[in-house]
Parts: C-alpha cells; structure tokens; sequence
C-alpha cells in the first residue's frame, strides 16, 4: 500500500457564488444556473448531473434571469442588456441593451419565437428570436412599477407579469392589459411594506399561481381575474416558483430555505375535479432559496448557500438508483488548484485573482506517529490580479514552478515567475487576445512545453525556453467523418510523461489523442455515452486511465488502440455497487512511479488507490475494507483484499496531487467554513430554544 | 371459588370513562361513554349523569351510532357481543354474538395478536342473533382503536401498526399498504399512533409519535402517493378527529392542548390549553356544534365550537394514587390523589366527582421526564375539621425537598383552607401519619425515616398571639435510632403505637412516656391497627415475615399469631371488623375476622390477581340488616379496594343488588326532556296536571249553545278522568316488546 507524506491544505478560501436563477431545458436535459457572480453552468441532468460548461462571468455582472430557447440560452441582468451564450466555446456570444433600465426577469415562450423582459421602467418588452440573433419587436402597456417577474401562457398569447403589489395579465397581441389582479399586503407591521410578486407561473388551463413576499402562494383564475385559493408557506418570502410540465406538481421555494411542494390531486379517488394541495417540504437549504426547477423526477434548487441541491422525487423515479439519489453540488466539476509537482508550488484559481503559494516543510515525526512537525510554514508568494473586467477561465502552473498561465474569455496570458530566495517578481512573457483564450491549460512535464485546450477540439502547442516563448502550431483531431458540425470545445487535456503523447476531451464525449512529435492526431476513442470527468496517461505503459461521470473508468492503450484488457475485465465483471453510489466525480487520475500497477483518484469526499494487480470486488465483497484488513493477521491480508483501497479520511476535497517527492497534497475547502463566511440566515425560532 | 353465593365482587364506580372515545347524539344533548360493563349516558348542558346502558357481562371497549338510526348505538364488548341500545330509553334492542372477542367495533382480538375483521350484521327481527358473515381485513393490526378509521362513507378503511400505513378498499377487497423509515437523520420516530380519515375527500390524517401530523392522499397509487407534513405537537399525537364538515382537524397530546388544524390551511391553527390530562380521544357532533375530549385523569370535556369549555365529567382519577383511600367524614366522600397535585373528593354513592382541592398551588407541567411536587400522603381527622397533607418531589434524585401542610375545614366556604406549612418537619421521608382519635384536642403524629417521630399540636407556640392557631412541633421521640415504620393511635387516643422496625413501642399521648413495648414477631412491622369498640384492647400487627400477630395490650401478651402474608390490614371503623388483604400466588383473599375471635366471619377467595395495598371502610347511608352471619359484616359499611391496575373493586350483596335494580326500574321515559333525578321527580307531576287542565277546558269555555247534546259529552268526560290505557306503555318492559316486533 505505501506510505504518503500527505499535506493538507486548508488554506484555499474559495467562495462559491450563491445561485441566482435556474433554467431547465426539457429536450436536452440540461439545466442552467446562473450564479451571483455572473457566471454560468451547465449540467447534464441524465448524466448524473455533470457539470458540463462553465462560462466565467464579469465584474459589475449581475445575472437576474436565464432561458432557453430551444438549445440557445439567453440571460438578463440589473446592467439591462440581454446575453446570448455560446455553449460551444463557452462564452458570451453577444449582449443586446433593452434601453429599459435594469432587467429583472426574462422569459421565453413555449414555441421559441419570443422572448419578454420585465424592466425597472414598468415596460414588458418583447424581442424577437431570430437566427442569430435577437430583435427588439415591442412593448407592451407601460406600468407604473417595475416589472418583477414574467411567465407566458403557454399558448403564448397572454403574459402574466410579477409587479409590487399586483400581477398583470397582457394580451399578447394587442399589448394592452386584461386584467389586474391585486395581491394583498401582509397583516400588521409589514401592511406598510409593498408586497413583491417575486415569481407567477402561468398554466395552460388559465390558472395563475403567484408567490409574493408576504409569505402567501396564491391561485388566479385568469377569466375572471379573481383569487381562487391562498397558501400561506412561510413568515417571509416565496422567492421562487416552478411547475412541472404536466402541470401536476409545483415547488416553492422560500426564504426560509425550504422547498414547498403542491400537487394537482383529486380529492376524491377516481373522480376528475382536481385541486392544487400541499404536500411536501424539503429543507435542504440554510438560506434563501433563489431558484428552483422542477425537472417531474425531482426538484433541483440553489440559492445563497451556493449549493445545488437535486431533491429526487420518488413516486416519479422508475427505478430507485444512485443517479436517482439526493445530491447536493457544492464545488465546479473541475480543478481550480494547479500545483507545480517539482518544485512544491501550489496555484489557486479564484474568480478575480490567482494565488500562488509554496507547501510548508516537515521534518522527522511529531508528538505523535501520525503527525509530523512543521518546520517551515506555507507562505503565499504572489497575488496575481486579472487584468480586466473578465473573471479566471483556467490557469496553470508549470511543474518546474517558473510558468504561471492563466485564461479569461479575452486573453490569455503567461508570465515567467523569478524566485530568488524571498524576492519574488514576474515577468509577463505572452498575451494573446481572443482567438487563443483557454478552455483548459496544461504544461508539459518538463515544462518546456504549454498546451493550451481551444475551440472546436484544437490544442495549441507553445513552446517555452529560457530566452522566451515561441507559438509552436495547432493540434486538430483527424477531419473525417466529422468535419461537419460545430465540434464542442476540449477541456481535459493531460499530456504522458516522457512528452509523446497528448490526449484531449471535449463536451461531445470525444478523447483524442495526438502524437506531439509528429504533432498529428494519433487515434480517438470510442465514445462513451457519459462524459469524461478525469483522465491520466501512465508514465511506463502509455495508457490512457479515463474516469466517466456515472463512476465507469476505462483504460486505454495509446500504442494498440485499444482497451487494455484491465479494462476489458472492469467492464466484465463491474464495478462494485458502493463505488457507482457516489455521488461526485472523479477528478484527477494520478499515477505512483514506485508502484505502477496503483491509479490515484479523488472525488470530494475520498482518495482511493486502485491496485490493478489484485482482483477486483464484486457486490459481496466488503467493499471498505481497511479496518477489517487491519485486523486480521498479515497471511490473510492478502485474500481479503481487492482492488479498491478507499481513503475517507479527508473530506470536501477540492484536489488531490501526487508531488515527485512521493508526498500528497490534499486541498480541502470544509464546507462549515463555507458556511461560517454566508451572511447570517433569516432568524427562526426552533422550538426548545 | 366464592365460598359465599351471596357476596360477590363488583367493579364499583370510578371505571375509566376515557377508555374509549366518547360519542355525542346527533342532537348533542347526550354523551355516551364506556365506563366498566356499562356505557354511560350523560347530558351535555348539566353534566349530570341520566343513566346507564346495562347489559355486557365484561369491559366495553366501544360504542357507535347507528348510522341507520341515530337514536340506537352499537357497543361491543370483551364478552364477544356487539349489542344495540336505543341509548335514550336505555333499552336493549339486539344481541349479536360475535364468536372472538371484541376489542373494538371493527376490531377483534384473537388470542395473541389483533385482528381486523369486518362483519356482516344480519338483518333480523329476532333479539339475539349469532354474526356469521365475517371477513378477515387484516391480520395484523393495532391493538390501539384510534389506529383503525373508515374513510369517505365506509368506502374504505385505514388501518395503521408500528410503521405501516394500509388503506382497505371494501369494493375492490384490495389493501393498499404504505409504509415509512423508522427513523431519519434527524431522528424522528415515525410509528404511527393515530388515524383519522376526511368526511367527504380522499385524505388520511395520521399522527406520529414524534408530534408529526401527516395528511396522506391518493393513495390509490402504489407510488404516486403523497403526503404532507405537519408539525405542532411535541410529543406523540394521541388522537385526531376531522370536523363532520371536514373544514376542521383536531387534535391532541400529552401536552392536552387541543389543537385546530384549518384544512387546506394547514398553518393556521387554534389552540385550547391547560384542559387537565393529556388529551386521550377526542370526538365531534354530528352537527360539529360540540367536541369532546378525553384526558388521561379520566375526565371527559364537552367543548363548544367556538372553542370554549363548556362542561367537564370527571371520572374517579387514579392515575396515581400515592396516598391511602381516606373517607372524608363530613362528606363522607372518597378521598384520595387526584390531578397532580390535587386531592380529589368523590362521591362513591352518586359516582360524581365533587371536587379538587389544590395541595401544591403550583402549575404542573405536562411533560414526560419533569420531577415536579406530589401529594403522597393524606389524613383526616375524626371530624373532618383538619386535614394533614405531605407533598415531596426528588423520589429519584437524592436531593429530597417535602412539605407537610395542615388544613382546616372552613365553615363558610364549605372547604379546606391551609393553616399551617412546616417545611422542614423532618429530615427525611415522613413514613407515616395519624390523627389522634380523641373528640377534644387533635393531635397530628408524623413518622419519618429519620428515625423520628413528632407529635404535632395546634396553637402550643405561645409567640403568636393571633386568632387563628398554627400547628407547631409538640414532642420528638425516637427509639434507639431505629426509624419508625408505621404510627397508630387506639380508639379513644390514649395510646399511641408506633412500631420501630421489629419493635411496636406505646406510649400515652398525655405525659408522652413509652409504656411498654411489644417485641415478638420476626420480621419488619408493615401494617399495625388497634381493635375497635369491645376489641378495643387488642393491637395487630403485620410483618414482613408474613405473620399476623394480635397482641393483648392489658396483658402485654400475644394472644395469637398466624402466617399470612397480609398485604393490607383496614380495621373498619363502625365495627369490630378487620380486613386483611392477603397475597398468595398471583391472585388476593380476603379475610375479615374480630380480633377476639380466631375465627374469619367471612373468607374470599381469589378477589382478585392483583396484590390489593389500598382499601377502605366506607359508611352505608342507611345500614343493610341482613342477618346472614357471612353478610353482617356489611351491613353497616362497606369495603373498597383498589387493586395494583387501579381497578376500585367492592363487595355487594344479592339484596342490595336487587334494590338497585328496582329502582333502576323508576326511570320513566320521556324524549322530551333530559331524564335528571330532578326531572323525575318534578316533570311527571307537572305533566299529569297538564294534561288534566287541557281536558276540563274545552268544557268550561265554549258557549253552551255550540256544545253537543250533554249526554255526548258525558262519557268522553267521565273518560277523560280514567287513567289511561297507553300508560301501560310506560313500562319499559312493554315498550321494549313493542320494539323487537316491528
């Protein structure tokens, strides 16, 4: 098994964004959030919630609305201009100004040929989609409030639209109200506090449902403009509101951080009259909940937290399995630490700035066997701001420690980093503007060389030397059978040790390995239908150790393209149940150079050491099997164990790294000092308190 | 088994009443419940009780309407018979014999576990007919009642255990079964302890034992099932019940708040606080003008819908009885623990609760695990001017905190007022306390574990020198540090026993000088009592070396001694009687005996199963003259006991049972009027004075000239002063004929 020196840094002080507002896209099962600090992700809600996309967002950007229209995406803001995203490249494809002052809500109706925007300046005003871009089409009748929330009928010839202290309902065609629907302020000291519309639903059968910052959900009849029912979930506010598609289930979400869920029941068994009841209430949240999605298989909610929860609806769910399990999602699918193995350097990526730190230093044993005495404390030796309004796309630091790189959606640049004894500078050595901005970046393990991951599956290769830094060419998969069709951008790019090989993955499920020395793409391997979530090329064997976002790994040979027959028996026997039960990705493969049958990989809440040469567990088998081995006398070790040796010693991991000194360094982010940084939560009283 | 034909056991009043969920008639003038064998009828504007339904050989475990007929309820019984009442007459209309046991009206107990079966009630015209249509619903079900509930008009049934929920649809035969963790991550306890299904939706509320309320619906679906979650209660929900509108659910706990859940507004809620004992079962009117509830302190509460108290039946508490019975001689009530903290007077002739007194004038708190102050012991004096109380808390900490407190009966207000608190009077435990027997000066005596007793006087402390007289300490005595088990004064309070461990000391109140001390038996003394009347110079005394011993206090001797494990020895205070409980493999005889003669006056076998360690002499009213020799013993005062299931057993004889019954008979039937014992005595004359009035009117106020010929009106005249043939009618036994004909 072997012995690690193991620091644990505790010392990276990221802050995920709160979440602002979630869009679900039925046909391509992906769900969009759109967070505080502008950015936005995309996950693939059948692939295990994978978070596929990131697209960084700006400073002074504040997302207030997401929507689909067919599988384009669009976003509003309080800067009032409308976005349009390019989900391929990841980025922002253009921004059109409403001229109506900030943007509070924006909505797409159903048949994808408009989209309306609630401005401050009490105007709905309607755009056009076009195809490749929007267009300004018309207002409707200008309010005297501003507009706080909208929702189409989905017939798409009325809006119903969230104001302070009322909801309006437009005719479409006309552009002039129908009705106005008063909601009532609260009772008591809040009768002064205007009442918020935070969020209407409009269904097909005329019903409107509103939740307002009284704490109320109410229920309209849309004929009549009159209330049909009230709810009272909760002393503050109802922020968010999402109905199923077949309009049988909605989910509130409240201030209080509970999920609130009504239902479309017959009261009596048998018979048709239907009413909305409520019934469940999930409380998954500490604080605010922004936004909630109800995806008829569960209901997936964000907020202040920061955290995504996806709250699986049973009675909804065919077969009970660990893709159908509650999940809760509070760190990006990706690294956001690079550190440099040689020379003991870590790099932490954070929205606006990187930092650069060097790892302390032990020396002998501790007071104790498993503590070690830290002879020299981490220092941090660089705070590198981002030149810009744009935040970190990607960043990396060489492994020699001398190359800091980093991306945003604008430029990329290098800097050569001169560290002589404490006097640290750098110096920038490249910018290069839009047409080589990063996905992903990745230095070669001599450092002499930087690969940058780029659009349409292209890596550029950049030569780097002591006298300064030459753009070396572009790797491009083989153009076949493909060569028609956007193709997604790459992301994970690890390159072999001894410098030949370079595999890269793209959105599409796609790995492609090129030769860097003939700087030809060597081979692809064959899709797989979940995506790519880490990869490794092994040092001595030149395999390609690929881990999948539904837990499958695979092993490929780069030399024989094809599966390596580890692999082969992986697939044939499968993968023991409590390792497909996890609910968070793999990611980073690492490999031991003393032992090079162990692959190393990490997810957030364990470190496990596959040990290729012993047998693989199947489900009867103990699968956490440490104790158990420990107790036992050293000949039967041997039998008892498998393959699988899983740490969970460390929790919340942001990464994991195997320096060449044979020593790990694991990066944790405890999400109780996550917690412990959120504004305080709304006051409510517990009961025995 | 009974050696004597004559006396037999009898459960005597005092039954739970809150055993079953009481039921309120369609026109919320009656509340029925179960009390023993009996159902009893109340009214719910008096509170008074009308009578009783009479007739199941063994406990009732629970009554209905009929949904046919809403003047006729069902009750079943333990003896296996579901029986139908016209509840206003008191007229048994139907027998049906049911061939296990009934727990419930849709539940029967099998030997080991309970099972739910539906059954079929023949239509027929005869009185007793033998149900044997039935169908098994479910093996397994809660012995709990209020886990069993039919929802919308009978379609279906729900039934719940441990965990389970299942929904039996009669129509389709097909169960429908959900069930829940036993526990999450926050540790809920989910088993289900209650169920009530919504009059007219689909919707099954159930209550769990963490407090939880849920509220279940379509659940036709194996999994598209749904409910919702409420949370008010602290503890286990104990019963819950929808309004016949279903606009309203109620529900109740230990906390006996009475809460009101808006349905379909399940956040707002109403609460009606501080009603007694925890909430047991509650029910609604038909009309939903009334609820009822009952409390754990066997008490029924009649609420208006506007949620206010409207009425209270208070049955004999006996949640807890910590003190003896005691006798109170100037009410001659029933004397005994009552709500904590209270002691409860009840009158054993008419069966009613009188009254509370308050003895810790502090709030109880109702939650499970609080140590809070209770009455443990309790005694009169022979006038029943003073009252002497100890109240302590800390039994399970060591830290023990008691009061002693002195009552005086209050001519004016007609009730005990406290004189005097001593709160350090010993330094331990008090063991034990009398009063002195003597007419002239009252004289308290307390024996405590500190090895200790005190003699307690009234006004002795010249300090104080106002009206009234406080108690204070008159005489510490002790016998080598042994601690007192047990203190008695003799008839005419010239002696005192009191027994240190294996020692019975005397000593003369007077000059407070021990005069001999009786030292014979092995053995702690238990229980000691002087002889009453001509026996008044023995002494007897019980041991836990399982003797009973009767010394003669002119000789200082023992006179005889027997072995019997007495556990309880109650000297009747009008005779020379003693009784003496005694418990012997799992089952209680009683010896009564004169401790002159070494032979019983009478022996009973097998009372009861239960070890019996409370019991009392309780004075006739009017003295039985039976000349029996086996039945003497009764004739002047009766005996009560409680057993260890708190059961108040007494014995009656055959005679007295059929005067009882007669006059039982008295009771006229009118449906008019609610029959009170007032009503009885006052309605029936006024009604025959009207009915003569209404006949000689016609003739004295019409002209002459439009009357019929004289000879006409003369026999209906003459008729009209006959007594009526339709009185026969009146006798119950008649109309109940009449009834089972049609």
């Amino acid at each position: 098994m072997g012995e690690f020196k193991v620091h644990r840094v505790r010392f990276f002080d990221y802050m995920p964004s709160g979440i602002r507002a979630l869009a679900f896209n039925r046909d391509i099962e992906r769900i969009a959030v759109a967070r505080m600090d502008g950015s936005v992700e995309v996950f693939h809600c059948s692939d295990r919630f994978f978070q596929e996309k990131i697209i960084p967002g700006r400073e002074q950007c504040g997302i207030e609305g997401l929507s689909w229209v067919g599988e384009r995406l669009f976003s509003a803001g309080l800067n009032g201009g409308i976005t349009e995203y390019d989900l391929t490249n990841q980025k922002v494809k253009y921004t059109v100004d409403a001229y109506g002052g900030p943007i509070w809500t924006i909505a797409g109706n159903q048949q994808g040929t408009h989209l309306a925007v609630g401005c401050e300046d009490g105007t709905v005003k309607l755009f056009e989609v076009n195809e490749d871009k929007i267009q300004f089409e018309r207002n409707l009748d200008r309010q005297k409030s501003r507009i706080i929330s909208l929702s189409w009928h989905p017939s798409g010839s009325k809006i119903a639209a969230g104001m302070m202290d009322m909801i309006q309902i437009f005719n479409v065609e006309t552009g002039h109200s129908v009705h106005r629907l008063l909601a009532d302020r609260g009772v008591g000291t809040s009768r002064s506090k205007e009442c918020v519309v935070w969020s209407v639903v409009y269904l097909s059968d005329g019903t409107i449902i509103s939740g307002d910052s009284v704490g109320m959900v109410k229920l309209w009849d849309d004929q009549t403009g009159t209330l049909i029912k009230s709810h009272n979930v909760t002393k503050c506010d109802v922020l968010a509101l999402s109905v199923s598609q077949n309009e049988d289930s909605l989910v509130a979400g409240t201030s209080e951080g509970t999920v609130v869920q009504f239902q479309f029941i017959s009261m009596v068994l048998g018979k048709d009259d239907k009413e909305w009841v409520r019934t469940r209430t999930f409380k998954n949240h500490t604080h605010d909940i922004r936004a909630v999605a109800e995806i008829t298989t569960a209901v997936v909610s964000g907020g202040m937290d920061a955290q995504l929860v996806v709250r699986p609806l049973l009675d909804k769910v065919e077969v009970r399995s660990a893709a159908s399990a509650l999940r809760k999602i509070h760190f990006p699918h990706r690294r956001l630490v690079s550190c440099a193995r040689k020379s003991g350097l870590m790099l932490f990526q954070y929205p606006g700035h990187l930092e650069l730190w060097r790892l302390g230093e032990s020396e002998g044993k501790g007071e104790d066997d498993i503590h070690l005495f830290v002879k020299r404390n981490p220092e941090k030796l660089l705070h590198l701001k981002v030149k810009g309004e744009d935040h970190i796309r990607c960043s990396a630091v060489s492994p020699c420690g001398e190359w800091i790189v980093y991306s945003t959606a604008s430029s990329l640049r290098l800097y050569r980093l001169h560290c002589d004894n404490n006097n640290v500078s750098i110096t920038k050595v490249l910018q290069i503007s839009t047409e080589l901005s990063a996905n992903q970046l990745c230095f070669s393990s001599d450092s002499s060389h930087l690969f940058s991951a780029s659009t349409q599956s292209s890596v550029h290769l950049v030569s780097l030397s002591q006298s300064g830094c030459k753009f070396v060419g572009t790797l491009k998969p083989k153009s076949g059978e493909r060569t028609i069709g956007i193709r997604e951008s790459s992301k994970i790019i690890p390159a072999s040790e001894d410098g030949k090989w370079l595999a890269s993955a793209n959105s599409d499920h796609e790995v492609h390995i090129y030769n860097l020395q003939t700087r030809k793409a060597h081979c692809t391997v064959p899709v797989y239908s979940s995506a790519v979530t880490a990869m490794g090329i092994h040092p001595t064997t030149n395999c390609l150790f690929m881990m999948y976002a539904d837990q499958q790994m695979c092993e490929y040979s780069i030399e024989q393209k094809q599966y390596t027959d580890w692999s082969r028996m992986v697939q044939r026997k499968g993968l023991h149940r409590f390792w497909m039960e996890r609910d968070t990705p793999c990611l980073n493969v690492m490999f031991n150079p003393q032992h090079p049958s162990h692959v190393i990989l990490h997810d957030t809440y364990m470190l496990c050491i596959i040990d290729q040469s012993l047998p693989l567990p199947d489900d009867k088998t103990q699968f956490y099997n440490q104790l158990t081995l420990k107790s036992l006398p050293e000949e039967q070790r041997k039998s008892h164990s498998h393959a699988f040796k899983v740490c969970k010693t460390f929790k919340d991991i942001l990464c994991v790294e195997l320096m060449s000194d044979q020593s790990l360094v694991v990066v944790e982010r405890p999400l109780e000092d996550v917690a412990s940084q959120l504004p305080a939560p709304i006051k409510q009283k517990k009961f025995a308190t | 088994m009974v050696e004597t034909s004559d006396i037999r056991v009898v459960r005597c009043g005092g039954s739970k009443v809150n055993l079953t969920p009481p039921i309120i008639s369609s026109d919320s003038r009656f509340v029925l419940c179960t009390s023993g064998d009996l159902v009893k009828v109340y009214s719910t504007r008096t509170e008074e009780w009308l009578h009783s339904l009479q007739g199941h050989t063994n406990q009732v475990t629970g009554i209905t309407l009929n949904p046919a007929n809403h003047l006729q309820v069902y009750s079943c019984s333990v003896d296996g018979t579901v029986k139908l009442w016209d509840f206003i007459d008191g007229i048994l209309i139907k027998v049906q014999l049911v061939f296990s046991d009934c727990a419930n009206l849709e539940v029967s107990k099998n030997k080991l576990c309970f099972q739910l079966v539906s059954v079929h009630l023949p239509k027929s015209a005869e009185q007793e007919v033998e149900a044997k249509e039935m169908s098994a619903v479910s093996s397994h079900i809660s012995k709990n009642p209020s886990c069993t509930a039919f929802g919308r008009g009978g379609e279906y049934i729900a039934f719940a255990r441990h965990l389970q929920l299942n929904v039996y649809f009669f129509r389709k035969q097909k169960t429908y079964s959900f069930s829940l963790k036993a526990t999450d991550k926050k540790g809920a306890k989910n088993a289900f302890t209650c169920i009530a299904c919504h009059p007219t939706d689909d919707c099954i509320a159930t209550g769990h034992e963490d407090g939880k309320i849920r509220l279940w619906r379509n659940f036709i679906h194996k999994k598209e099932y749904t409910y919702s979650t409420q949370h008010w209660h602290h503890n286990a929900v104990n019963t819950l019940c929808f309004t016949p509108e279903g606009t309203h659910l109620l529900s109740g706990g230990i906390e006996s708040v009475l809460v009101q859940w808006q349905y379909g507004a399940d956040n707002r809620k109403e609460f009606l606080p501080r009603l007694g004992g925890s909430i047991l079962h509650i029910s609604a009117s038909s009309d939903g003008q009334l609820f009822c509830t009952s409390h754990s302190d066997n008490k029924i509460t009649v609420i208006e819908s506007s949620f206010k108290v409207c009425g209270v039946i208070q049955g004999l508490v006996k949640d807890a009885v910590l003190t003896d019975l005691m006798i109170d001689p100037r009410s001659k009530a029933l004397v005994l623990n009552g709500k904590p903290g209270h002691l409860q007077f009840y009158s054993l002739l008419r069966d009613k609760h009188l009254y509370n007194l308050d003895i810790v004038q502090q709030e109880y708190i109702y939650e499970a695990g609080l140590d809070q102050f209770e009455v443990v012991k309790a005694a009169f004096d022979i006038k029943g001017s003073w009252l002497a109380t100890v109240e302590e808390r800390g039994k399970k900490s060591s830290d023990l905190e008691f009061f002693l407190k002195l009552w005086a009966f209050d001519e004016r207000t007609q009730s005990f007022v406290l004189n005097t608190t001593i709160t350090a009077a010993h330094t331990d435990r008090i063991i034990s306390m009398c009063f002195s027997s003597s007419e002239e000066t009252t004289m308290l005596v307390t024996a405590a574990e500190d090895s200790q007793f005190k003699a307690w006087c009234q006004g002795a402390d010249a300090d104080t020198q106002q009206d009234q007289n406080f108690w204070s300490c008159d005489f510490v005595g002790s016998y080598h540090k042994l601690n007192p088990t047990n203190c008695s004064f003799s008839a005419d309070s010239s002696l005192l026993a009191v027994s240190f461990q294996e020692v019975i000391t005397i000593w003369s109140p007077d000059t407070w000088e021990m005069l001999t001390t009786l030292c014979q038996p092995p053995g702690v003394i238990r229980d000691l009592c002087f002889g009453r009347l001509s026996c008044s110079k023995y002494l007897l005394g019980t041991t836990t070396k399982n003797l009973l011993c009767c010394w003669n206090l002119l000789t200082c001797e023992l006179e005889w001694s027997t072995s019997v494990d007495v556990s309880k020895l109650q000297p009747d205070p009008f005779s020379e009687n003693v009784a003496a409980f005694s418990y012997q493999s799992k089952h209680t005889d009683l010896f009564v005996f004169k401790p002159s003669e070494p032979r019983p006056l009478f022996t009973n076998k097998n009372v009861c199963s239960e070890k019996v360690h409370r019991a009392v002499f309780v004075p006739r009213e009017e003295p039985l003259n039976s000349c029996d020799e086996s039945t003497q013993w009764l004739n002047r005062s009766q005996l009560y006991f409680l057993t260890q299931n708190m059961d108040l057993l007494t014995f009656s004889t055959a005679t007295e049972e059929d005067r009882m019954l007669s006059s039982s008979k008295q009771l006229v039937i009118d449906d008019s009027v609610a029959v009170t014992p007032f009503y009885l005595l006052l309605g029936k004359h006024r009604q025959q004075q009207q009915k003569l009035n209404t006949q000689s009117h016609p003739l004295l106020h019409t002209p002459a000239h439009v009357l019929p010929a004289a000879s006409v009106l003369c026999s209906m005249f003459v008729n009209s002063f006959l007594i009526s043939n339709t009185g026969v009618q009146q006798d119950p036994l008649r109309y109940f004929v009449h009834i089972w004909l049609t």
